[in-house]
Order: C-alpha cells, then sequence, then structure tokens
C-alpha cells in the first residue's frame, strides 16, 4: 500500500472514506441526512437506493465537489478533494459523441496527466513520455482494452467504452475507486464481465471500490459491504444481513423479494404492484 | 534560389515562376498580405483545432460576423479600425461566456444558445446602419464581409503578429487542460482543472482569433481558416499533436495558394481562401472514405474466408 501523509491529524491508515452523521442539501432542500459510511481498504462496497434519493450526491460530496450540509467527512485521512491523485472516478452516463475524432488511448493518457499546465516539451520529457506510455498501456491491459484502444471512442460498444473508462480512472493507481452507476445501460453479459473486472481489480489490486447502482444483482456475489441510502439515513453492512426482503421493500416502497439460487447466490427480485395500488402511492 | 534561375535558364518553367514571385513580392501591399496570412492561418489553425473539437463553430463564426459591425463603426467614428475589430470581437467573446448555459445534455460546454444567434443578427443588421450612416461606401462592405488583400498596413502587421504571439502563448500554457476539459468536462472537473474558467478563457482567445482572421479573409469566410483546416486535419488523423501540425500546414497551404491565385484574378480573396480549404476538405473526406471502404471489403473477405 501507498504510505500516507505524515500529518498528525489525520485518521490512521485504516479507513478510506468515513461519513459521520452526514447530511446534505441540494437547491436548498435537505435530501438526506444522519448517514454513516465506514469503506475499509479494499472492499468492494455498493451504494445502492432509488433513483432520486441522492446517490450522486453523496458520490460528489465524497470527491469534494459538493460541500456536506452537516457532519463529518474523510477521504484517505483528510478532508474530501484533497488527495485527487488517489482516487479514480466514473461519472454517470458518460457516453461520447460517435463523431468526436479521439481515440481511447488519448482518452486514458488524459486521465494521466490531462490536469498538467504547459506542453510536454519534446525533447527533455522523452523518459517521461515513454513512462507515461507505459502506464497507459498498462492500464489498457489491466480492463483487457489494448484490442480496441486505438478506435476512435465515439465507435466502439458501450462495454468496451465502460472498460476504456474504467482504465482512464486506473491509470493513476488510485487507492479508491468511485463508479457511479457504470453498468447501465449495458446488456447482461457485458453488466457481467464489467463486475466481474472490478471485482477482480478490488482483490488483486487492493483497490477500494464504491460504486452506486440501482440494479444489486450484477454485482451481489462479490460485494464486501452494501450501503443502503434513504432520506432518513443509510443502513450498511454485509449483503446477507442487509439485502433481505423486509429491507427492501421498506426502504424502495414496493414489494421486493430476495431469493436464493441452486449455488446459493442471492438475487433481488421486485414483486409487479397491481395496477390500483401502484396509482394510491402516487396520490399519497 | 538564383541558381535555379541560372541553371534552367530565364524562359523555362521554374525560371518564369520564380520571376512572377519575385514580381509579386516586389509590391508592398502583397508582402503584407502574405505576412498578415500566414500569421492568422497559423492561430486561427490552432484555436480552431479546439474550436472544431468543442462544438463551437457557430459562436466563432458569431465572433468574426461581430468583427463587420466593429470595423464599420470605427470607420464612422474615425477610429483606428483595429479598435474596433478586436473590441467589439472581444466584448461580444464576454458576453457568449457569461451567457446562460444551452442545454447541459450536449456536455455543458455546447453553446448553441439562441443567444449567440440573436446577437449574430444584431451584428450584420449594425454593421450594415453603421456604413449607410457613413453615406454607403459599398466597396468597403464587399471587403469587410468577404476579405482583401489590398491596404493591409504595415501597423495591421505588427498588431496580427503582437495578438497572436499572445493567443498562442496562452494556448500552449492551457492547451492540455482545455482537451481534457473538451472531452471529458466531469471527469476533468475531479482532477481540479477550471472547466468553466477554460471554457471562458477559450472565448476569448476565439474572439480575438475571429477579429484577426476577418482582416484577411473577411467577416463571412472566416469559417475557411477557422473551421475547414481544423476539420480536414481532424479527418485524417486522431492523434492529437499531430492533428493540430496538420492544421496548421493545411492552413498555411491555402492562405499562400489563395493570396497567389488572388493576385492574378478580379475575384475576391475569400472566394478563393473557401474554395481552396473546401476542395482540400472534401478530398480528405473522400480519401478517408475510400480507406475505410477498402478496410471494411478487406475484413468482409477474411471474415468469408474463415467461414469457408
Amino acid at each position: 500500500m501507498a504510505v500516507q501523509s505524515t500529518d498528525t491529524e489525520t485518521l490512521p491508515a485504516s479507513t478510506m472514506i468515513e461519513f459521520e452523521q452526514v447530511a446534505a442539501r441540494l437547491d436548498g432542500r435537505l435530501i438526506w441526512s444522519g448517514v454513516d459510511l465506514a469503506i475499509e481498504p479494499g472492499q468492494f462496497v455498493a451504494l445502492l437506493g432509488p433513483n432520486g434519493v441522492g446517490k450522486t450526491t453523496l458520490i460528489k460530496i465524497a470527491l469534494g465537489l459538493l460541500a456536506p450540509a452537516g457532519g463529518r467527512v474523510t477521504v484517505l485521512g483528510g478532508p474530501p478533494g484533497q488527495a485527487r491523485d488517489k482516487i479514480g472516478y466514473l461519472p454517470q452516463r458518460r457516453s461520447f459523441d460517435a463523431s468526436l475524432r479521439v481515440r481511447g488511448r488519448d482518452i486514458v493518457r488524459l486521465g494521466l496527466d490531462g490536469y498538467r499546465w504547459g506542453l510536454p516539451l519534446p525533447g527533455l520529457g522523452g523518459g517521461r513520455r515513454r513512462e507515461a506510455a507505459r502506464r497507459v498501456a498498462d492500464a489498457l491491459e489491466l480492463v483487457g482494452a489494448s484490442a480496441y484502444a486505438d478506435r476512435m471512442v465515439g465507435q466502439v460498444s458501450g462495454g468496451e467504452q465502460q472498460r476504456l473508462l474504467i482504465a482512464q480512472a486506473l491509470v493513476r493507481d488510485p487507492q479508491v475507486l468511485i463508479l457511479d452507476e457504470p453498468l447501465d445501460g449495458l446488456d447482461l453479459p457485458n453488466q457481467a464481465a464489467v463486475a466481474a473486472l472490478i471485482s477482480h481489480i478490488c482483490s488483486r489490486h487492493k483497490v477500494s471500490v464504491l460504486m452506486a447502482a440501482h440494479d444489486v444483482n450484477p454485482i451481489l456475489s462479490y460485494l464486501d459491504q452494501v450501503v443502503y441510502l434513504a432520506p432518513g439515513g443509510a443502513v450498511s453492512g454485509p449483503p446477507e444481513q442487509v439485502v433481505t426482503g423486509e429491507t427492501l421493500t421498506r426502504l424502495y416502497r414496493t414489494p421486493i423479494e430476495v431469493l436464493r439460487t441452486s449455488d446459493g447466490q442471492l438475487v433481488v427480485v421486485g414483486v409487479p404492484e397491481p395496477a390500483a395500488r401502484h396509482s394510491d402511492r402516487h396520490a399519497g | 534560389m538564383l541558381w535555379l534561375l541560372v541553371a534552367a535558364g530565364p524562359a523555362s518553367w521554374p525560371g518564369r515562376l520564380l520571376g512572377e514571385a519575385r514580381g509579386l513580392f516586389s509590391y508592398r501591399f502583397m508582402v503584407n498580405a502574405y505576412e498578415a496570412g500566414t500569421i492568422v492561418a497559423v492561430m486561427a489553425a490552432l484555436v480552431g483545432w479546439f474550436m472544431v473539437l468543442r462544438r463551437q463553430t457557430f459562436a466563432g463564426h458569431t465572433l468574426s460576423v461581430v468583427a463587420f459591425p466593429g470595423a464599420a463603426a470605427a470607420i464612422l467614428l474615425g477610429v483606428s479600425a483595429g479598435l474596433g475589430y478586436y473590441g467589439f470581437c472581444l466584448a461580444a467573446a464576454l458576453v457568449i461566456a457569461v451567457a446562460p448555459r444551452g442545454s447541459a445534455a450536449a456536455g455543458g460546454f455546447s453553446q448553441e444558445s439562441a443567444v449567440i444567434g440573436t446577437v449574430q443578427a444584431f451584428a450584420l443588421a449594425s454593421g450594415f446602419l453603421f456604413v449607410a450612416l457613413y453615406h454607403g461606401f459599398l466597396e468597403s462592405v464587399n471587403s469587410l464581409l468577404f476579405g482583401t488583400f489590398l491596404g493591409i498596413t504595415n501597423g495591421q502587421v505588427i498588431v496580427l503578429l503582437v495578438v497572436a504571439l499572445g493567443v498562442v502563448a496562452v494556448l500552449a500554457l492551457v492547451g492540455r487542460p482545455l482537451l481534457f476539459a473538451s472531452i471529458d468536462p466531469a471527469v476533468a472537473a475531479v482532477h481540479g482543472v477550471p472547466v468553466r474558467l477554460l471554457g471562458g478563457v477559450f472565448l476569448v482567445l476565439l474572439g480575438l482569433t475571429a477579429a484577426a482572421t476577418t482582416q484577411v479573409t473577411g467577416a463571412l469566410l472566416v469559417f475557411a481558416l477557422l473551421v475547414m483546416p481544423a476539420a480536414t486535419a481532424q479527418r485524417l488523423t486522431a492523434r492529437p499533436a499531430v492533428s493540430l501540425i496538420l492544421s496548421v500546414g493545411i492552413a498555411l497551404g491555402v492562405i499562400w495558394v489563395a493570396l497567389a491565385i488572388a493576385y492574378y484574378t478580379p475575384y475576391p480573396l475569400g472566394f478563393w481562401v473557401t474554395s481552396v480549404a473546401f476542395g482540400l476538405y472534401v478530398a480528405a473526406t473522400l480519401s478517408t472514405a475510400a480507406r475505410h471502404r477498402d478496410a471494411r471489403r478487406a475484413a468482409h473477405l477474411t471474415g468469408l474466408d474463415q467461414a469457408a
């Protein structure tokens, strides 16, 4: 693991992300409060909740893009937004225009040093350029995107684009990977493949993963911790404890069952509501 | 180069070409035109490359149209035309920079909003008003709108050089984060890139470039140097560094050839610049389309071989 900062005020380097009684305000409205959360090194944590509950807001607070309305947030031993190079981020629903003339390899390269001012000097930085190219190639190899890295990023498929974007988030060897609904819009085989890739990165390379999702099934078998976000707070714990029919039905306010497959895996299934009850729910 | 003349003899075609070139450059206004054209081509190619990437071509065109009332107002008020060009374009760039965003769905930096269209229409109308108030110098309207290589002064060339050096220096400083913010604003923001501020800085650079380019190609034909070389280069290659250099090369080729043709014909410079640039763009598009078709055909054939 990388050496943590020697600031005397920081926590011991055990908890990667810690939320203590954090509240969030968006457009003046309090969207959730009383959230406690702790992500340990090497954990794969899913952030679940209904659409609109504020999962993206929680992620933005963890990244330092938004200030919390209350509570304390500690990321990698300091306030959020400081350790930028140790956090990889994949925003929600990001897709590139089909006509954008940029290669996947360049997208990954920008994740490495795109934020630096000034131009790389052609003669002087030769060694550094080779080093950068090697790191980009390593990241592409890790996600299995080397074959199509030189094609236009807008012309590869959705699953391939997600792999390139994961490579971009990983190219600086982060300790934490934060993904906002990365499996959105992918078909089932791609969902399974990307979920397996993230789990592989988490366990093999000791990267903590916080992943927001609204469908937990593709990742349920890989999770170390599940966090359910609701307006009144968050429920977190290992999947077997938290992913139960009663908890989910209460949180999503719609009937949900949790079933076990023949090989012991958990599967979450929403039970369709009768039409009358559905319209009453919106009226209330 | 004189040895060419001596070796080939003055009657052969290299000798005649050299003789023509020396004749062309014996006129001070042509030398100025070539100097101004070269400076403007380099600046427009570099700034235009980013503009095409950021899909801000409509804003770029509007900023150059705004130069028309700027120059007309300057002539009307009796001040230097350069003040009108740069002043109006800079003001319009700042207006567009602080205008409310268009649709956030287009990536946040798309400037295709009604404000720009309104500014453009108003600019054209004001320009005609100012020219009419000056009691009609109708030829000047043509040259303001469609370009001229006559009467580019030494002072104009020096101002162009200074502006170009400034713009290229700033672009070299912010180029990499600007590229990042243009392609991937959400992740760039997380990496600490000031996306909105860079957007504003780029619009100012675009305004200065549009003002400079207008003086050579005219307010309505700035696309020829601002958009087409960059679009052609991006069609030919996707590697950013190569594409940038190619864009500059194409722009230089376009302006040099167009100036030479305009010297020998009575038709406006802007027409030749646009035609040469457009011709290159069409050629590049056709050649890449042919390459893709061949590659697809080859892939299809290998697929058939494998299936068989």
